[in-house]
C-alpha cells in the first residue's frame, strides 16, 4: 500500500488522475476501519490531511460551501443556525472522537446508505462539488448516488465541498439505533421544511440500498400544505395529514433484514419518525410565523 | 433489621492514603485505565521477538481435506508454520474440565473461527498475510445448533468416541452434562395449586467484551523451557493445561501475569498461551501473539444461550407450591465449563425462594455453535431471567403485588435448597426487596427541562427519535442468588505468601500470590487485610506468577473470600511467629509478653490495653519473617447425578434491583432511567470497590436486558456480527442512575464475614430490566435482548 500525501489540491488532483483506484484519506472513520477488519487493501490511499482549505466552510448569501474535511463538530458548533437538519445528524455521529475527524466529505465518498449526513443533505437540496484535473461540476445530491456504496463520482475525481443552502424553515433529523448514543443507524429520516418555495424535501437513511427522498410523501405534503392554506395561515397540521405523510415515507422505503434489524421494523421506525419530525417543524414553523406576525 | 447500610453518598472518593479493610483505598490501576496509560498484556515488547497469528476456520463444521502451507512457508519473513501433525507431544488437547479441544484443529473443525495453523514472523502483517496463504480445503459437514438438531436420530455426533466423566450418563452424545434435581413430590405439590403458570423463556448469547483483547509474550529460557507473560484468570490452571502439550514439567513453564484489562470468565479458557508457547520453541525467539477485538469474539467463550421452560404453582393466599423446570443451555463446541454450568443452573433454578417441591433438569448440549464457558453470573443469570419472569407471572395470576408476592416466599437463613442443603447464614431476601422498594422513585417525565425535553434522557437519546411522544414508564422488580467459590466437592484452595521484615528500620510487608488481577481489585484488598493484620503501612504486592502456589482463579465471586482469606491467614501465621519471636527476645523486659493479648499496631507491638512493648522492626531484626500457606473454603460435595441432593455450594450471594425504564412505545426504544440495587456483602472491605461492582455488574446486566447479544446464522452457524460495530455494549448513556443500598450481614464461615459480591448483581439486574419494560408495555416478552421489533410487532 503506497502513501500519497499531496501538499496542495491540484497535486491532490493529479495524484487522482495517475492512480484512479487510490482511495481518498480524510478523516479516516471509514478507511482505517476497513483497513484494520481487512476488509480493504487499497493499492494507494490518498491522505487529503495537508490540503488545510478543504476543513474550512464559507457562508454565502443562500448557500454554505462546506469543505469536505470539516468535521462534524465544527459543524455542531458552528453552523447549527445556517444547517440546523446537518448539524442534528452530525450530532448523531459515532462518537466525540470520531465526529472531531470525520466530515461529510467521507460520508459522500463512502456513500454508505447509513451515512448519517445523507438524509440532511437530501432534504436540504445540497449539490457536490466533485474535481478532476479535467475540471470541476456541481453534482445534485439527488443524482449523486448510485447503488450500494456507489456513488456519481468519476474515478479520477475527488469531492472538494459540499454546497447546502442555508435553511429557509424547520430542519429535522431523527435516527433509530438500539442504543442511546454511537450507533450506526438502522434507520435515520431527514426533514427540511422550505417557505420561501412553499415545498418540503426529505430523506431517508439505511432503509434503501442507497440514501432515497421519499417522494410521494413530499409531494402529497406540498399539495395539501397548498391546498389548506396552511403556509400562510401557520394553522395546526391535522393529524390525518401527518399520519398519510408517515405513511408514504415507509412506503419510499426498500429495506433488508440484517443484524442490525428487520426490513418491516425499518419501514415502521420511518413512518414514526416521519410524523413525528413533520410534527416538530411544523409546530416550530408556526411558532416563526407567530412571532414574525407579532413583530 | 440489623446491618449497616451504606449508601454510594460519600462513597463517590476514595482515599490515595494506606489504610486497612473498611476503607475506600483507590486501586492503582482505575487512573491509568482512564487515561490510556495502563500497560496492557498487548504493550509488551521483547528484542527480537516475532508475531504470531492464528489462522481460524472459516466455517463451523467441516473435514480439512488438505491443509497446504508451503506457500507460507515460502514467505520472507516468515520463521515458522504450525499445524496439528507439528505438536510436539501425545497430548494435543486440552480443557477446564474435559481435554476435548484441540491446540490446532485435528482433521475437523467443529466451530467457526476454530484455529488450524499458527505463522511466526518477523512483523504482524507479514504473519497475517502469511497466514492468508495457507490454503485449506474444507469438506462441510451438516451443523448441529440446537436441541431439536443435536438430538435428533441419526444427529452428526460433535465430538464421537467420548471418555470424559460425564458420558456415561448422559442421555445422548452430544450432550455434555444433564443434572436433574428432584426434591419433594412436585406432581402431588401440583394437585394443590390454585394457580399454575407456564413459561418459555430465550437467553441470547452474551460476551464478555472486556477491555484488552487476548494478548501474550512467549520467552524461551536458556533451560529449554519458556517464560510466558499473558492475560488471564488462572495462572496455574493454564499451566496445568500448558506443560503437558508443550511435553515440559511445570517448572519449566514459567508464568507471569501481564496487564489485563478485564475478564468477566473470559479469560478462564486458553486462548494463545499454547500457541504462543509453541511458536517461541519451536523458533527459540521470543513470540508475541495479540488478538485484535474481531479475533477475539473468536479467542474466547462466551455465555451459554439458553431455552427455559418453567411451571410455578401457588395457592391463593400466594404460597409457592411447586416449580418443574427444564433448562436447556448450548454449550456450544467444546465442554469448557459446561459441566459446571449445567450445575449451577439446576442448584440455583428456582432462585432464593422456599419451594419443597421441586423437579428440574439441566443439561448443556454440544453443538457446532461457538463454545461458551463462564461469564460472570455462570448458568445462574439464565435462570433468573426465568424464575422472575415466572414470579411476575404467578403475581400477575393471583392479583398480588410482585414484591408482596416474592416476599411471601422469599427464603431466609435455614431454608433447604432443592439441593437439600441448608442456607446456613443470612439470607436477607424480603428485605433486599424491602430496600430497593423503598427508595425514592425518580420524578415523572424526568426529561422534561424549563428549556424543553432533554433528549439525552429520553428513549433514542441524542438519536433525537422523540420529544416524550409515545413514552412510557415501566417499573420492574427482581432479586437473584448466586453461589460463591468453586462447587461440588472440587478442592478450592488459594495460597499466599507473605514476607515482613524491616528495611531500613522500618517494618515492611511482600504480599505475594498468584492472583489474576483482572479490575476485580483484589491487589488493594490484599494491602488492605495485611496492614489491618500486621499493623504496618508500607505493603507491596509482588506480581503474579506461578513462583507461588495457586491462588484458583479470579471468578466465582471467590478472590476476596479466598486469596483475600489466604493473605489474612498467612498474616496471621506471621503475626503468630513474630510475636513468638518477640516473647523470645524481649519477654523478659515485660509481663504482658506474656500475659496480655499482643496485636501489631502502627509498626510496634501493642497490648489490648494499649501499651506499647516494642517497635515491630526491632522484633523483626535482621530476619525476615516469610510463609507461604494455603486456604480452603469449607468442604463441598458433588450433586448426587440422580436426585441432585448434596451439600454442593459454599456460600449464597443475594442482590435485588428496581428499574425504571422509559418505552418509546412506537419505536420500540428503551432507555433505562434508574437501576436500583441492594446487596449484602457481609463485610465491605472496599466500599468504594464494593459499589463499583455492583454497578459494574448491574450495567452488564442492562447491557444483555436491551442490547447485547452474538448473533448466530442458525443454517451455518457462522457468527454475524463479531465487531463493536454490531456486538452492542452500553454507553455512558445507556447507563442509568445506579443507587446503591449496601447491606453488611456477616457470614460467620467466612474471612471477616464477608460475602462474594461481583456476580449477584449481574443476575437481577437483567430480569428487573425485562419486568419494567413489560410493565410499560404489557407484552410478554420471553426473550432478552429485546430488540426494537420485539416491542413494535415487527
Amino acid at each position: 500500500m503506497d502513501f500519497l500525501r499531496p501538499a496542495t489540491w491540484d497535486e491532490a488532483l493529479a495524484a487522482k488522475a495517475e492512480h484512479p483506484s487510490a482511495v481518498p484519506l480524510a478523516g479516516g472513520t471509514d478507511v482505517m476501519v476497513e483497513i484494520n477488519f481487512d476488509h480493504r487493501r487499497p493499492a494507494y490511499l490518498l491522505d487529503l490531511g495537508r490540503i488545510r482549505d478543504l476543513e474550512e466552510w464559507e457562508t454565502g448569501e443562500r448557500t454554505v460551501r462546506l469543505g469536505a474535511s470539516v468535521p462534524y463538530t465544527r459543524i455542531m458548533e458552528n453552523l447549527r443556525a445556517e444547517l440546523p437538519g446537518l448539524a442534528l445528524a452530525a450530532h448523531t455521529v459515532a462518537s466525540p472522537q470520531i465526529r472531531n475527524r470525520g466530515g461529510v466529505g467521507g460520508n459522500l465518498g463512502t456513500a454508505s446508505p447509513a451515512g448519517d449526513a445523507h438524509p440532511a443533505l437530501l432534504a436540504s437540496g445540497a449539490e457536490v462539488e466533485a474535481e478532476s484535473v479535467r475540471g470541476r461540476r456541481m453534482i445534485p445530491i439527488d443524482d449523486f448516488y448510485r447503488g450500494v456504496k456507489r456513488n456519481a463520482l468519476e474515478p479520477d475525481e475527488l469531492i472538494r465541498a459540499v454546497h447546502i443552502p442555508k435553511a429557509t424553515g424547520p430542519q429535522q433529523f431523527s435516527k433509530v439505533g438500539t442504543r442511546n448514543a454511537m450507533v450506526i443507524a438502522v434507520c435515520a429520516f431527514g426533514l427540511a421544511l422550505h417557505p420561501d418555495t412553499r415545498t418540503v424535501r426529505t430523506g431517508i437513511g439505511s432503509a434503501a440500498p442507497t440514501p432515497v427522498r421519499a417522494t410521494a410523501a413530499e409531494e402529497f405534503l406540498t399539495a395539501a400544505l397548498d391546498e389548506a392554506g396552511l403556509w400562510e395561515s401557520g394553522g395546526p397540521l391535522p393529524p390525518s395529514l401527518a399520519r398519510e405523510f408517515g405513511q408514504l415515507a415507509a412506503g419510499a422505503c426498500n429495506p433488508i433484514d440484517d443484524v442490525r434489524g428487520s426490513a418491516a421494523y425499518r419501514r415502521h421506525a420511518v413512518g414514526v419518525m416521519a410524523r413525528r419530525t413533520l410534527g416538530w417543524t411544523w409546530e416550530s414553523y408556526r411558532g416563526q410565523e407567530r412571532s414574525a406576525q407579532c413583530a | 433489621m440489623a446491618g449497616v447500610t451504606r449508601t454510594p453518598t460519600g462513597l463517590t472518593q476514595g482515599s490515595t492514603a494506606p489504610a486497612g479493610i473498611g476503607a475506600s483505598t483507590l486501586r492503582p490501576d482505575g487512573t491509568l485505565k482512564v487515561t490510556g496509560e495502563f500497560a496492557y498484556a498487548s504493550d509488551m515488547w521483547h528484542e527480537d521477538m516475532l508475531w504470531g497469528h492464528t489462522l481460524r476456520s472459516t466455517v463451523a463444521h467441516a473435514e480439512i481435506v488438505t491443509l497446504d502451507t508451503s506457500e507460507a512457508l515460502a514467505t520472507p519473513g516468515v520463521y515458522a508454520v504450525l499445524t496439528y501433525d507439528d505438536l510436539p507431544t501425545e497430548v494435543k488437547h486440552y480443557g477446564l474440565e474435559v481435554q476435548d479441544t484441540p491446540v490446532l484443529a485435528d482433521g475437523r473443525v467443529r466451530h467457526h473461527g476454530e484455529p488450524v495453523a499458527l505463522v511466526a514472523a518477523d512483523h504482524p502483517e507479514t504473519a497475517r498475510r502469511a497466514a492468508a496463504k495457507i490454503k485449506v480445503e474444507y469438506a462441510e459437514l451438516p451443523v448441529v445448533t440446537d436441541e431439536a438438531s443435536a438430538t435428533a436420530e441419526g444427529a452428526p455426533l460433535v465430538h464421537d468416541r467420548r471418555t470424559d466423566h460425564h458420558a456415561a450418563h448422559v442421555p445422548h452424545p452430544n450432550i455434555v452434562h444433564r443434572q436433574p434435581i428432584v426434591r419433594g413430590d412436585a406432581d402431588a405439590a401440583a394437585g394443590r395449586a390454585d394457580v399454575v403458570v407456564t413459561g418459555d423463556y430465550v437467553f441470547g448469547m452474551q460476551d464478555q467484551a472486556f477491555l484488552g483483547p487476548e494478548s501474550g509474550l512467549a520467552v524461551p529460557a536458556e533451560d529449554g523451557g519458556v517464560d510466558l507473560y499473558v492475560a488471564t484468570q488462572w495462572l496455574h490452571a493454564d499451566l496445568r493445561q500448558i506443560a503437558p502439550v508443550l511435553g515440559l514439567p511445570e517448572e519449566k513453564v514459567r508464568m507471569t501475569l501481564s496487564g489485563v484489562g478485564g475478564a468477566f470468565g473470559g479469560r478462564e479458557d486458553l486462548s494463545m498461551q499454547i500457541h504462543g508457547c509453541l511458536l517461541a520453541l519451536r523458533t527459540g525467539k521470543p513470540v508475541k501473539i495479540v488478538y485484535n477485538r474481531f479475533e477475539s469474539f473468536f479467542g474466547h467463550v462466551h455465555r451459554h444461550p439458553a431455552r427455559l421452560h418453567y411451571e410455578h404453582g401457588a395457592t391463593k393466599d400466594g404460597r409457592l407450591t411447586h416449580v418443574r423446570c427444564r433448562i436447556v443451555l448450548d454449550g456450544g463446541a467444546y465442554a469448557s465449563s459446561s459441566p459446571a454450568v449445567v450445575g449451577n443452573a439446576a442448584s440455583l433454578a428456582v432462585g432464593p425462594y422456599v419451594v419443597d417441591d421441586v423437579a428440574i433438569e439441566a443439561l448443556a448440549l454440544y453443538s457446532n455453535n461457538p463454545p461458551c464457558g463462564a461469564m460472570r453470573g455462570f448458568g445462574a443469570v439464565q435462570a433468573c431471567f426465568a424464575y422472575e419472569a415466572q414470579m411476575d407471572k404467578v403475581a400477575a395470576e393471583l392479583g398480588m403485588d410482585p414484591v408482596e408476592f416474592r416476599r411471601i416466599n422469599a427464603m431466609e437463613q435455614g431454608t433447604v435448597m432443592p439441593t437439600g442443603q441448608p442456607v446456613d447464614s443470612p439470607a436477607p431476601v424480603a428485605e433486599l426487596l424491602r430496600r430497593v422498594k423503598a427508595m425514592p422513585l425518580p420524578p415523572e417525565q424526568q426529561w422534561v427541562t424549563t428549556e424543553g425535553a432533554d433528549i439525552r434522557a429520553l428513549p433514542g437519546g441524542l438519536s433525537n427519535t422523540t420529544h416524550g411522544e409515545d413514552v412510557v414508564r415501566g417499573v420492574g422488580y427482581a432479586v437473584g442468588i448466586k453461589n460463591v467459590g468453586f462447587s461440588e466437592g472440587f478442592d478450592d484452595y488459594s495460597t499466599a505468601r507473605v514476607r515482613l521484615e524491616a528495611v531500613g528500620g522500618e517494618p515492611v510487608v511482600t504480599v505475594h500470590t498468584a492472583m489474576a488481577e483482572v479490575g476485580q481489585g483484589g491487589v488493594t484488598v490484599h494491602a488492605q487485610i495485611a496492614r489491618t493484620e500486621l499493623g504496618v503501612q508500607q505493603v507491596t504486592i509482588h506480581p503474579a506468577d506461578t513462583q507461588v502456589g495457586s491462588a484458583g482463579s479470579t471468578s466465582a465471586s471467590r478472590q476476596t473470600y479466598m486469596t483475600g482469606g489466604a493473605v489474612k491467614n498467612t498474616c496471621e501465621a506471621v503475626r503468630e511467629k513474630v510475636l513468638q519471636r518477640g516473647r523470645e527476645r524481649f519477654g523478659a523486659y515485660h509481663p504482658a509478653w506474656a500475659t496480655a493479648e499482643l496485636l501489631l499496631e502502627g509498626g510496634k507491638v501493642v497490648t489490648d490495653g494499649g501499651e506499647v512493648l516494642a517497635d515491630l522492626a526491632d522484633v523483626l531484626g535482621e530476619e525476615a519473617v516469610d510463609l507461604e500457606l494455603e486456604f480452603r473454603h469449607r468442604p463441598t460435595e458433588p450433586f448426587d447425578l440422580r436426585t441432585g441432593q448434596g451439600r454442593g455450594h459454599v456460600q449464597y450471594s443475594f442482590a435485588a434491583h428496581r428499574a425504571v425504564v422509559e418505552v418509546d412505545t412506537a419505536l420500540g426504544l428503551v432507555k433505562v432511567v434508574e437501576l436500583a440495587c441492594a446487596q449484602d456483602v457481609g463485610k465491605a472491605l472496599n466500599p468504594l470497590s464494593v459499589v463499583g461492582q455492583i454497578q459494574g455488574g448491574t450495567t452488564q446486566g442492562l447491557g444483555v436486558a436491551v442490547m447485547e447479544e452474538i448473533l448466530v446464522d442458525p443454517a451455518t452457524a457462522k457468527v454475524r456480527n463479531p465487531s463493536f460495530t454490531d456486538y452492542l455494549i452500553p454507553t455512558i448513556l445507556d447507563t442509568p442512575t445506579i443507587p446503591v443500598d449496601v447491606l453488611e450481614l456477616a457470614d460467620e464461615a467466612a474471612p471477616y464475614g464477608l460475602r462474594g459480591i461481583g456476580e449477584a448483581p449481574t443476575l437481577s439486574s437483567t430480569p428487573a430490566v425485562l419486568a419494567a419494560i413489560r410493565d410499560a408495555t404489557g407484552l410478554e416478552l420471553n426473550r432478552t435482548p429485546v430488540r426494537p421489533e420485539h416491542l413494535t410487532g415487527n
